[in-house]
């Protein structure tokens, strides 16, 4: 799981780290010795010859690219670049963004504006957030943090029910096809082997998180930290790019600093809102019994089916509450006390991750309840359809079943 | 001989058939008991039902005059038609865990299974696993977790499919030394041979219906045909063979050496001895016994008596 977060953000700091030497073939002699350079971009200014001339040399003088801006740029803002291979858009950003202010200050000065007006009149609205309580106690706001925290959450929950879903159902599939489960069953009750391995891959799946979550924990801690340093160097081309800008407006900057600093102390406040305690137990809860929930169909499914092929017409019920679960999640999120919100974290099939996603922006506790305890009957409602199902269809083979069959079974005096 | 197993009307129905009506026999303690039939006429719902495993619609199931209990079930040696093994478990382990579902404890059931290895010369497959042993292999490893916890009862449909003649021999031998410790066992079958080398007693079902049920030696009394063998050498005076009253020739074939007559007798109240005075007269006799019929025969006149 670390490992996907991590190979990822590693890969991507590989791929950049030639450096990258530009021949600048500067027509409108505008730009001279101005370009700011980064790390791995750096700019030769050639001033003899023309864009034909340098293109010939880009091999013999190791250049990356030829970039050939043109008399007319300030008016018709489209340079070129010519390179043996396509010039990667990290740096095409870096030349698109440094031309691009510097038009635009040459421009102001044509038109004499001080640039630094400019920068003094550009605004950026926030919105704090302030939330009214019931007790008439105010408090500030970030969703930010709840939005990853939901999401995260929600998506854990809907991975882990598919995944050991599935692997009850392919459990009791095998035992089946096996031909081991009446042997089994004539020293327990179907319902204790069903259970059984419900609760068995229930452990396992704690068992899992657990272990991937102290792995997950430690390797990124371990790979933060030895990633500082390429971190530091990302940061200097962010600089790099935007040294200009800050270059010109101070002033506005120092405006800024108080709004950004309130931001930071907001999203830490928010961090010391979000009640972990509360988010693990209601994880755990919506985790085990939206599992249990699900398993005990999935086992059903299971003891339905002869082999693997046979479960498709039976999953589909199942699995799309559960995608639309995942579906719904940005709507959520968009509007976490919504009427779609509500309903579909009070719908038993969608209950597990729709509540995980809404609980991080705070739920009232009477909504919290209800969801639970409608979750909890139809954990109990479910298995005790399971039951009935797979206690017949364990015993029955090369059939093919339907849904009307299904019912016969449920239907069955014991 | 007392009843340890009462089977009383027991009846079930699924949806689309019927599996058994009204169904009733006993099983006496210290007795193998074949339980015969044709494919589909119920027997595996039966012997379900009596492992509690189905529920039947009607009908009861007395274990020492006491109706059957789960704890009962689980005493009980169980090996069902379709019956395997977890694939990617070793022999042992998985042996042992099976045993300790029946309640043995780990100790014991070591013990036990080291000692039936030993017996059954499959000692180095402890360690295998199960997809590595082929079928025969595994039903031997099967029959062993059936009977390793010493139970009183012992139910075995179709337990010599998959067997080769020396292993379905070695597992007769095995179900003969048990019942002489007196375990009672009900085997279902359709090998024939087997009911008669190892059954006392015999319940026949046919769609859904007991038809015939009781001692393998009476049943076989009640449908023998007063058939006799004589085998004669040298000259054989046919005709005055062919002259006599009591008898009527159903076969006369040359063998080896002499005459092979099978005869009908047709006054059954004319004793063997008389018989055998009569044949006295017309050649050398060196050979007499009365044909039984096979439970071939039976199985298959009873069979199709009850379908017409």
């Amino acid at each position: 799981m670390a490992a996907l977060f991590i190979v990822p953000a590693w890969i991507a700091n590989l791929e950049d780290d030639e450096d990258k030497l530009i021949a600048v073939v500067d027509s409108s002699r505008l730009f001279q010795h101005i370009l700011p350079e980064t790390d791995k971009i750096h700019f030769i200014y050639l001033n003899k010859g023309t864009v034909n001339d340098a293109e010939k040399e880009i091999a013999k003088n190791h250049y990356y690219a030829v970039l050939y801006i043109p008399p007319t740029v300030l008016s018709t803002p489209i340079v070129t670049m010519s390179s043996p291979k396509q010039p990667s858009l990290a740096v095409r950003m870096h030349i698109m963004s440094s031309l691009k202010s510097q038009i635009e200050s040459f421009k102001l000065i044509k038109k004499e504006i001080d640039p630094e007006v400019i920068q003094s009149v550009k605004t950026d609205v926030k919105v704090g957030v302030i939330k009214l309580n019931d007790d008439g106690t105010r408090e500030v706001k970030s969703s930010d943090l709840q939005m990853v925290i939901g999401f995260v959450g929600g998506f854990l929950i809907y991975i882990f029910i598919f995944m050991y879903g599935a692997q009850v159902m392919r459990g009791v599939i095998e035992e089946k096809t096996n031909r081991i489960v009446e042997v089994i069953i004539s020293s327990v009750k179907p319902f204790q082997l069903m259970m059984g391995k419900i609760i068995g891959i229930a452990l396992v799946g704690l068992t899992q998180f657990l272990i991937w979550g102290v792995l997950t924990f430690s390797i990124v801690s371990i790979a933060s930290s030895v990633m500082m340093k390429n971190n530091h160097l990302i940061d200097k081309q962010i600089q790099g790019v935007s040294l200009m800008e800050k270059n010109s407006n101070q002033v506005a900057n120092n405006v800024q600093t108080d709004f950004s600093e309130s931001e930071v102390s907001v999203i830490f406040e928010s961090i010391k809102d979000i009640d972990f305690g509360v988010m693990i137990f209601s994880f755990l809860f919506y985790f085990i019994f939206g599992y249990l929930m699900y398993s005990a169909l999935f086992a059903a499914i299971g003891g339905a089916v002869d082999n693997d092929a046979d479960t498709q017409q039976f999953m589909l019920p199942i699995t799309i509450p559960l995608i639309l679960s995942i579906v719904l999640i940005s709507n959520i999120i968009n509007n976490p006390e919504g009427p779609i919100a509500f309903w579909f974290s009070m719908i038993p099939l969608t209950s597990p991750v729709v509540m995980m996603v809404r609980i991080p922006f705070g739920v009232p506790w009477t909504q919290v309840m209800l969801s639970a305890s409608i979750l909890i009957a139809t954990f109990i409602f479910t298995t005790w359809l399971a039951g009935k199902i797979y206690k017949t269809g364990i015993l029955l083979y090369g059939k093919k079943v339907t849904y009307k069959d299904l019912y016969k079974w449920i239907r069955y005096k014991n | 001989m007392s009843n340890l197993l009462r089977i009383e009307s027991i009846s079930k129905a699924y949806a689309s058939k019927v599996a058994l009506s009204d169904v009733s026999f006993d099983v006496h303690e210290g007795v193998i008991v074949g339980l015969l039939g044709p494919n589909g006429a119920g027997k595996t719902t039966l012997i379900r039902i009596i492992n509690q495993i189905t529920i039947p619609d009607s009908g009861r199931v007395f274990f020492k005059e006491n109706l059957i209990n789960t704890n009962d079930v689980i005493r009980f040696g169980y090996l069902p038609e379709e019956r395997g093994l977890y694939k990617k478990m070793k022999v042992g382990e998985q042996a042992l865990y099976l045993s300790q579902l029946k309640g043995m404890n780990r100790k014991e059931a070591l013990i036990e299974l080291k000692k039936w290895f030993e017996k059954f010369e499959i000692a180095t497959w402890w360690d295998k696993k199960v997809e590595e042993l082929s079928k025969g292999m595994q039903q031997k490893v099967q029959f062993i977790i059936s009977v390793l916890h010493k139970p009183s009862v012992l139910i075995f449909d179709e337990p010599f499919s998959g067997f080769d003649p020396i292993n379905a021999n070695l597992i007769k031998q095995e179900l003969l030394q048990m019942k002489k410790d007196g375990v009672t066992i009900l085997l279902s079958t359709h090998n024939m041979a087997s009911v008669e080398e190892l059954c006392d007693e015999i319940v026949l079902i046919n769609s859904s219906k007991n038809v015939l049920n009781g001692k393998v030696n009476q049943i076989k009394q009640e449908y023998k045909e007063h058939l006799f063998e004589v085998i004669f050498t040298g000259f054989v005076n046919v005709i005055e063979m062919a002259h006599r009253y009591q008898y009527e020739i159903i076969s006369n074939e040359p063998i080896e050496n002499g005459q092979r007559v099978v005869l009908k007798l047709l006054d059954k109240t004319v004793s063997t001895n008389v018989l055998i005075q009569a044949l006295l007269q017309v050649g050398n006799i060196v050979s007499f016994k009365e044909l039984l019929p096979t439970m071939d025969d039976i199985f298959i006149k009873v069979v199709n008596q009850t379908n017409n």
